[in-house]
């Protein structure tokens, strides 16, 4: 068995709403894969099918070699799972609730207190045992909600939204915390709408409303699936250079990135200094352009636009 | 399905450290049952005497006196004002300063020295019919003594010394509740209430809570079972349930003086029987609401029937055909019989088991029920 995770055309319909649209992909065993997507574009759903929170519309998905409709329970057993809101016991301490979910794990009453160290250590929570789990921050909040989810040792960790809410530094701090599991051979599968948090992972699946847009890893997905190259402007008058942009024909996309604009062209060396004319012509004042490489935002801003291209030509015929 | 027991001790026990941590539930538990006893054991009273009452004496003899002080001396009425029109009565009763009144026609003495037959007329603020009700026979009993009285000693003057034998002569005895205090009705009412209320109350939000704050999730994605959550769900407030009683019980008997009469391991049987219904009823409800404002209504929406209906305050006797029928599928109906039966009568089992039987059987089914819809996924 190669896969953790197999899904074959899943789909969830709420009523007439569709959350997920025909998603198919793989996860293997051992490797970070990141769901990345806008909220509300089907994320969440797709990891309550996968444990058997919610029951699929149509297609099949297998997580650890289990039907993820006929089986959950045996599921249930061998992963790990933290849902978008660290969902604690906000009366109970910080020892209370890892014991808790070691009981209800059944974790071997021999190499509890071991593990409960090791979750400690590894969350950064020693010294704060008895803290009252509601007066602790985001941040710990969060590293106790992993560290209640993987008390168990479990082989397939998902991770909704973990990052969500949480500053900066904890984030940093927290993905230290996926990568240490990834290395001890645990599967992860985190959702994510912060496009930096997908650049170190193995794999991406991308989603948008509910149709799963590409799946590779960061390199390829810059690589391949990008239909032109990018060319970064730093200038005065964004909104306005940006229409100005929009209105040449050799211009296939232009969006503001960051403090400049980001333009798709085919030949980034050929229309590099037509660009500048452009600009300059128009009244802008140009500080810096130059052909850069894709980041993951623009593959995804560029696959999103290409769907909807698709899209609107599927509905004109 | 082999339930593990680790899993359940899991449960109850972070249970009893949520309720322990949390002021306002210790709070519920422990004063719920100390407040409404006291407020149902004084306030709720119907017993009526020492009624105010107005006079309106026109009449001038002593045979109005001897009949006026055999109402005051009933302990049933107390004669506050003396007044010197029909419209001050009026006012008074209009007030709301009496609830009584008495007018002593101005013949009264005359007719009564003649042998011919006296009026007095008697009247009652009727808002209140209980009240009005209890104020009516206490002055019919008076009366009636009075002209018995009256009668005799008529007689017994004609017939020169000979006493006078009664044709009827009802010797009433009150048993259980000799004085016929209402403090022993309600007090073993009081105590089902009370532990139908507080562990419906409590166990209805125990899951909602959790599913407002999103551990209910998290929770079903481990492999506890369905039956080893609910277990440990309710056995904590099993516990509670258990400890109230005991209070309510302990202020029944100490303070308020109602003895037990029946045997006490009997009635913690038939508590426990029915706290499994209260239980199931309130997880039921857990089950079915998504947030704890919808379990509190919900609650409400049942304890109120339950109040009205099972003959706690109001005599299921006096109820119509279709409201008695209706009583009958509330189990507190049942558990109030037995608590009056084991606290006041002191009856056991004998005559006990079909309310046994009914409350076993609903506690069962409810729970199965509730058990039945809770899944273990959420759509």
């Amino acid at each position: 068995m190669e896969y953790a995770i197999e899904i074959e055309n899943l789909t969830k319909k709420f009523g007439n709403f569709t959350a997920v649209n025909n998603v198919s992909f793989n996860v293997k065993k051992g490797e970070i894969f990141v769901f990345l997507g806008p909220n509300g574009s089907g994320k969440t759903t797709v990891i309550r099918m996968l444990i058997g929170l919610l029951t699929p519309t149509s297609g099949l998905g297998r997580v650890l070699d289990f039907d993820i409709v006929k089986n959950p329970e045996q599921i249930r057993l061998n992963i790990g799972y933290m849902s978008q809101k660290f969902s604690l016991y906000d009366e109970l301490t910080v020892e209370e609730n890892l014991d808790f979910y070691a009981g209800v794990y059944l974790v071997p009453k021999d190499v509890l207190q071991q593990r409960k160290r090791e979750i400690l250590e590894m969350a950064d929570l020693v010294g704060r045992e008895n803290s009252i789990t509601a007066t602790l921050s985001g941040g710990w909040k969060q590293r106790l909600a992993l560290g209640c989810a993987i008390i168990h040792n479990p082989k397939l960790v998902f991770l909704d939204e973990p990052t969500g809410g949480v500053d900066p530094v904890a984030r940093r701090q927290f993905w230290d915390l996926i990568y240490r599991l990834s290395e001890n051979g645990v599967t992860v599968m985190v959702t994510t709408h912060y496009m930096d948090e997908a650049e170190h992972c193995n794999t991406i699946g991308f989603i948008h409303y509910g149709n799963l847009l590409a799946v590779d890893t960061p390199e390829n997905l810059k690589k391949n699936q990008m239909k032109g190259q990018i060319i970064e402007i730093k200038c005065d008058k964004l909104m306005e250079s940006l229409e100005l942009l929009k209105t040449v024909d050799f211009v296939k996309d232009a969006a503001v990135y960051g403090q400049g604009l980001h333009i798709v062209v085919d030949d980034a060396k050929r229309y590099l200094v037509t660009l500048a004319d452009i600009l300059k012509s128009g009244g802008v004042k140009v500080a810096n352009i130059k052909h850069v490489n894709p980041s993951l935002e623009d593959v995804f801003v560029f696959l999103v636009e290409n769907e909807s291209r698709k899209q609107f030509i599927r509905e004109m015929m | 399905m082999k339930l593990n027991f680790r899993r359940i001790i899991a449960i109850i026990n972070k249970e009893f450290i949520q309720i322990r941590r949390d002021p306002r539930t210790i709070a519920l538990i422990l004063m719920m049952p100390i407040m409404q006893l006291l407020l149902f054991g004084y306030a709720v009273s119907n017993n009526v005497d020492h009624v105010p009452t107005a006079v309106l004496n026109l009449d001038i003899g002593s045979q109005s006196r001897k009949l006026l002080s055999s109402f005051s001396n009933s302990q049933y009425f107390d004669l506050d004002y003396y007044v010197k029109s029909i419209d001050d009565v009026q006012k008074l009763v209009d007030k709301g300063a009496v609830k009584a009144g008495i007018i002593i026609p101005p013949d009264y003495s005359e007719n009564i020295a003649r042998g011919k037959t006296a009026q007095i007329q008697l009247v009652v603020d009727g808002t209140d019919p209980t009240t009005a009700q209890v104020i009516l026979s206490s002055a019919g009993s008076i009366t009636q003594v009075y002209s018995t009285e009256i009668v005799s000693q008529k007689i017994q003057t004609l017939t020169q010394g000979r006493k006078l034998s009664g044709v009827l002569d009802i010797r009433p005895r009150v048993w259980y509740n000799p004085d016929m205090d209402s403090v022993y009705f309600n007090i073993p009412g009081l105590i089902g209430i009370i532990l139908q209320n507080i562990t419906l109350m409590l166990t209805s939000f125990a899951l909602v809570r959790e599913r407002e704050r999103g551990t209910l999730e998290q929770l079903i994605v481990t492999p506890i079972k369905k039956m080893e959550l609910m277990i440990g769900k309710i056995v904590p407030y099993i516990i509670i349930g258990f400890v109230d009683l005991i209070l309510a019980v302990a202020i029944g008997t100490l303070w308020f003086k109602v003895p037990i009469t029946g045997n006490i391991l009997l009635l913690f049987a038939f508590s426990i029987m029915f706290l499994l219904g209260a239980l199931g009823v309130g997880l039921f409800i857990s089950t079915i609401s998504n947030t704890q404002l919808q379990a509190m209504q919900l609650s409400m929406f049942l304890i109120m029937p339950n109040i009205l209906l099972s003959g706690f305050m109001f005599p299921r006797d006096a109820m119509p055909k279709v409201i008695y029928m209706l009583s009958n599928f509330i189990p507190l109906t049942y558990f109030l019989k037995v608590l009056r039966g084991i606290i006041l009568k002191g009856v056991g089992i004998e005559y006990l088991w079909p309310e046994f039987m009914i409350l076993v059987v609903f506690g069962v089914g409810v729970l199965v029920l509730a058990a039945g819809k809770f899944q273990k996924r959420i759509g």
